[in-house]
């Protein structure tokens, strides 16, 4: 593996049996009983290699697993199938022991800040908390000094320690989970759609924020979204999903300016741009769900160039030109 | 041109305890027939709340505490409340944020939208599902017959949005409200709806006013821009004069923080600080705490005058 890796995703398969009870895997039809499992399909078999000081961002539509994603390489959500490594060393196998050390140098910073932090907790005791689960022996003076540097780092009065997270605004939440995460000093942040939840003026600043922090502390970011436009302005690899699998990966700029997959196409085009009259590709229909996933690719069913080959067969992510991997029969027979 | 809503000085308080909070602060508006406007703010900039009052939908604590409402000619600020009804949802139509909070999940789609008809003409049961499915056609909805005994849980958001803005279109009203039509849909639904958004007011010669505080949405589909800040408008233009030359600061500030507008891999051009709560507005300008250009004169509100470039602005430092 390369050495600059910092974290490998190998063919990462996360499913969710929605079945239920017992009775609920029964089913009646053409008078026999059968038995049967309900299951969503949120992440079919994705690989993504993320290197020491990078962003890698992961975009798609509601739906299509990069949330799932970004919890099962946390080891929030254990894996089906396939790998998650950290420098060379394979970390979804590992008991809650053993996996302990990597949980502080792996944090995440989650969408929604109101619903991220407890509300009874008082800002200090919430930067506290982690330091005190990983570094147990750091003494109260320490823990204090710390909590004040990292508050420092995201621009909140260090004197706010005694504050509730209700005193504060949307931001300034937002910038407390950054605090937070950043207390362990970790090397691998996981950012779920920081921004989402927050004002065009103040995303900015969070945006700007994280981009200092990542210069300061030499992090590295894989940063879950839906909004196309911010991760053209912070990332250097993109991976868009769709339906659990992975549709494209490029540079970002590459992505932006040649993007192959239909899928890619139609998203970059549906971006609203200031001042220009609309001029999107349009899809047609809905995203199937997860639970009967389409056979073959499953972009098909929303194709303009689905052909019967894309219907029968998976199509396998392929290298081209520029360095971009995409996932298309259409792109490998140059059709497109 | 012909004026379809005219708003003239309006103030929306609510009072909470003893203390009155001004939410929207003398505002003025005016659509014409057909036109469509754009209210762009950030959240608590009380867009939505100026929404509400056109259609006089704001609950206690809330009140218009002054101003007019005029809809083609008549004052409808000072209707009755039964008066009112006879407005909403027939002469001018509202469309809210979240289409699975707006339709009533113990209800067929067809069953609502009928109810809507039933409220404002009296037709037979044949001519009332005719203009159904007519509308359904019009939001294309494939095979509307079949839908019609649907409920909201058998659709997607895309296309419950769409059932939504097809109960709109029932009664062939003059004016449209969007409040964040598309805020809670995926980027490529949001296209088709804005599009189709769009396409209907101009077959149908309907008004739109669409509140959002996305302002690219905002560029694509209105002619007309007004910028909201903590209760007050601060900018009113029409679109491409007000996107490529933007007069207010915080107009500014709002364009320049979007993304597209930063340099890759370069910091983005941030407002500091936040809108203040609507307890702590400060005197004068409402602005000035986050401005760059505040100065003495700032200590004294503002007015929304016509400045050189052809806008509206509210800001002493525009010439």
């Amino acid at each position: 593996m390369d050495p600059l890796v910092l974290v490998s995703i190998r063919n990462l398969v996360k499913r969710f049996d929605i079945t239920g009870g017992w009775l609920d895997q029964f089913r009646f039809s053409g008078g026999k009983i059968s038995k049967e499992r309900t299951v969503v399909r949120a992440v079919n078999g994705v690989s993504i290699d993320v290197a020491q000081g990078e962003t890698v961002s992961v975009v798609g539509e509601s739906g299509c697993g990069k949330s799932t994603l970004a919890r099962t390489v946390m080891g929030l959500y254990p894996a089906e199938e396939g790998e998650v490594y950290y420098k060379n060393t394979r970390i979804d196998n590992l008991s809650e022991a053993q996996r302990q050390p990597f949980r502080a140098r792996m944090q995440m910073v989650f969408q929604d800040p109101y619903a991220s932090l407890n509300p009874r907790m008082t800002l200090g005791e919430i930067l506290r908390e982690p330091i005190r689960f990983h570094q147990p022996k750091l003494d109260k003076g320490a823990v204090a000094e710390k909590v004040a540097l990292v508050m420092e780092q995201v621009g909140i009065d260090p004197d706010w320690h005694t504050r509730y997270p209700h005193e504060l605004s949307g931001g300034q939440r937002q910038r407390i989970s950054i605090a937070r995460a950043l207390t362990v000093e970790p090397e691998f942040i996981v950012a779920d759609e920081p921004i989402a939840a927050l004002d065009v003026s103040i995303q900015a600043q969070i945006l700007n924020l994280m981009m200092d922090l990542q210069e300061q502390n030499n992090l590295t970011y894989l940063f879950i979204s839906h909004d196309l436009s911010v991760v053209e302005h912070i990332s250097k690899r993109v991976a868009v999903m769709y339906l659990g699998s992975m549709c494209e990966l490029a540079q970002a700029e590459e992505l932006f300016q040649r993007p192959r997959h239909p899928y890619t196409q139609a998203l970059l085009s549906a971006i609203p741009k200031l001042g220009k009259a609309a001029s999107h590709e349009k899809l047609t229909g809905d995203v199937p769900s997860p639970i009967n996933l389409p056979p073959g690719c499953v972009f098909h069913t929303r194709c303009r160039h689905a052909n019967d080959r894309c219907r029968l067969e998976i199509p396998q992510l392929l290298t081209v030109e520029g360095g971009t991997q995409v996932a298309c029969h259409g792109v490998e027979e140059g059709r497109l | 041109m012909d004026k379809l809503l005219t708003i003239n000085n309006l103030n929306v308080d609510f009072t909470l305890r003893s203390t009155t909070l001004r939410a929207v602060n003398n505002v003025s508006l005016s659509v014409n027939k057909s036109e469509r406007l754009g209210i762009v703010g950030e959240s608590g900039a009380g867009k939505s709340v100026l929404g509400f009052s056109i259609i006089n939908l704001i609950s206690k604590p809330g009140r218009i505490a002054s101003g007019t409402v005029m809809l083609q000619g008549e004052e409808i600020s000072s209707y009755t409340y039964e008066q009112m009804r006879q407005i909403r949802g027939n002469r001018i139509s509202m469309i809210f944020q979240d289409p699975m909070m707006t339709l009533n999940p113990v209800l067929t789609i067809g069953e609502q939208m009928r109810e809507t008809i039933n409220a404002h003409a009296s037709m037979s049961a044949a001519d009332v599902d005719a203009i159904c499915l007519e509308k359904l056609r019009k939001v294309y909805i494939p095979s509307p017959e079949k839908r019609l005994d649907q409920y909201p849980h058998e659709f997607s958001g895309g296309m419950r949005q769409r059932i939504i803005i097809a109960i709109s279109l029932l009664t062939n009203p003059s004016l449209i409200i969007a409040d964040e039509p598309t805020t809670a849909l995926d980027v490529t639904i949001q296209a088709e709806i804005m599009d189709l958004l769009l396409e209907l007011c101009e077959t149908e010669h309907m008004g739109l006013i669409l509140i959002t505080h996305d302002l690219a949405v905002v560029s694509q589909v209105t002619q007309r821009i007004a910028v909201m800040y903590a209760g007050s408008i601060v900018e009113q233009g029409a679109t491409e004069q007000l996107i490529t030359n933007p007069q207010h600061p915080y107009t500014k500030g709002l364009l320049g923080a979007l993304p597209q507008r930063a340099s890759r891999d370069g910091r983005l051009n941030q407002i500091p600080g936040v809108m203040p709560g609507l307890a702590k507005i400060p005197e004068g300008c409402s602005f000035r705490n986050r401005c760059s250009l505040a100065a003495d004169i700032c200590l004294t509100q503002p007015v929304l005058e016509e400045k050189t470039s052809g806008s509206q602005v509210a800001c002493h430092m525009v010439k």
